[in-house]
């Protein structure tokens, strides 16, 4: 009974309404975009009338934002609180620095596309993008959520050597924790 | 063996109504607090929906067996507590398993799950947990002494040390605790605040400062126990708040009302507040609510 197909059919559709209207956000204050999550949260914006809010610790969370430019030190930081995160998890990628590198894919220390070391589930593009932007790009997660299509964290498993093929190759000395998720 | 089912069904069906209430009033404070800040705010059953988010988690998290043992630990301190208080007057409807002394049994036991959660925060070995428990420890220090100095004046004056003889007390002379001992009522409600751990006193959960102190390494279904026993238990301090000092009730409509009433004092005193540091925490519980307890346990004493 509880096996059958369409029980479990029931289940994904409450479970799925739950995580979509329930984003518990890790906002990772990597670059300047951070400045625009405050007006999102707070009274102008009100992101929590959606449900989203933030959470204190990779443990609790859902969705990871990376709000802008990443150093290699930094990804380091990144990968692993990324690890630490829950199943199922999202990432939110935040302005252009985060889809080809914005104006700093010449430099010599930031990564120029995320999508090549974590899963990006939904791109928010802008430099830095407004709060409407970011406040549409969580309604565009909503709704991949709803149809199960956010599954970067499978396909993070899935692709696991390639990830960590990318990963060791920009952080010159990996010393990180094996994690057993 | 009927005795054993009419309990067993009792039991659940008081939690699920504590459940059900306690976490709608979590989320009515939290459409409150945004109404106050001048937001729109989540819809009042926004905390149902992070239960079950919460609960369809996948969690592989290991610290060790305390830390599996924390939340627990949680749970039964909520659920013990619900079935010792009674729920309506004349235990209508809801058994309970109150007993001469009950009183006294819960003063204990409510901390026991605190205590508990700071063995399982202790074995996670994260910084901000160890934090968050001695500051947690540290404010119990604080809001235990006029809890108990209340309790105590109601024992010393009534003569008796369980909760349905103060409410026959009540029911019988028409007239609630809370105005004929003020003092102890004074005294219980500030130190409600802190048990509440709502701003000014969410010294040890602090999310900006802490990360959420004990609970930082706890995610999905961990947090799932924690939410539902931190609902259950606000039902069950709210109800034995109006069972001790504001007459019981005769039935669920009046409880809420009772309730809900009570629980906006901590709610608007905690969105209006700042948070404070952790010595001046303790230093205002043992001011004026000591005080108050003080004065209690002199009335009860003289009067
Ligand atoms: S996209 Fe623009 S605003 Fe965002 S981090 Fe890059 S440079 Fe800064």
């Amino acid at each position: 009974m509880i096996n059958d197909k369409n029980s479990q059919k029931i289940v994904d559709i409450i479970q799925n309404f739950a995580r979509q209207h329930s984003l518990w956000v890790l906002a990772y204050g990597t670059g300047c975009g951070a400045i625009e999550l405050p007006p999102t949260m707070t009274s102008r914006y009100d992101a929590e009338r959606l449900g989203v809010r933030g959470a204190a610790t990779p443990r609790q969370a859902d969705v990871l934002l990376i709000t802008g430019y990443l150093t290699t030190k930094t990804l380091k930081r990144v990968i692993r609180v990324y690890e630490q995160m829950q199943d199922p998890k999202y990432v939110i990628g935040f302005g252009s620095c985060t889809i080809n590198g914005g104006m700093y894919w010449d430099s010599y220390n930031t990564i120029k596309a995320l999508d090549r070391y974590m899963p990006v589930d939904i791109y928010i593009n802008g430099c830095m993008p407004r709060p409407e932007a970011v406040l549409s790009g969580f309604a565009k997660l909503q709704k991949l959520i709803q149809a199960g299509k956010a599954d970067g964290a499978k396909k993070y498993k899935e692709n696991l050597e390639w990830y960590r093929a990318n990963q060791k190759n920009v952080i010159p000395n990996w010393r990180m924790p094996e994690y057993n998720w | 063996m009927k005795e054993i089912l009419y309990y067993t069904w009792g039991a659940i069906v008081s939690f699920v109504v504590a459940f059900s209430v306690g976490i709608t009033y979590m989320g009515l404070n939290r459409k409150i607090t945004a109404r106050v800040q001048n937001r729109y705010g989540p819809p009042w059953y926004q905390n149902f929906i992070d239960v079950i988010k919460l609960y369809s988690k996948k969690t592989s998290i290991h610290h060790g067996v305390m830390h599996h043992m924390g939340p627990a630990f949680i749970m039964v301190t909520a659920v013990v507590s619900l079935l010792v208080i009674p729920i309506l007057n004349g235990n209508k409807f809801f058994p309970n398993l109150n007993f001469q002394g009950d009183l006294i049994f819960l003063l204990y036991i409510m901390v026991f799950g605190p205590l508990g959660m700071a063995l399982g925060a202790g074995q996670t070995g994260n910084p901000n947990s160890a934090i968050g428990v001695t500051r947690g420890l540290s404010q119990m220090a604080g809001f235990e002494i006029p809890w108990v100095m209340a309790l105590v004046a109601l024992m010393i004056q009534y003569k008796t040390t369980s909760i349905v003889d103060l409410m026959n007390v009540q029911v019988e002379s028409g007239r609630w605790l809370m105005f004929s001992s003020p003092f102890a009522f004074l005294a219980a409600v500030m130190a409600m605040l802190g048990m509440f751990r709502y701003a000014p006193f969410d010294i040890v959960g602090a999310p900006q400062e802490l990360a959420s102190g004990p609970m930082s390494e706890n995610g999905g279904k961990y947090l799932f126990v924690m939410m539902s026993a931190g609902s259950v238990f606000t039902f069950a301090k709210l109800t034995l708040y109006v069972d001790i000092f504001m007459g019981g009730a005769d039935n669920l409509i009046i409880l809420v009302v009772k309730t809900f009433t009570l629980y906006l004092i901590p709610m608007l005193y905690g969105i209006t507040s700042p948070r404070y540091r952790t010595e001046q925490s303790v230093r205002w519980f043992w001011g004026w609510p000591s005080f108050f307890g003080l004065l209690a346990i002199l009335q009860a004493a003289l009067f």
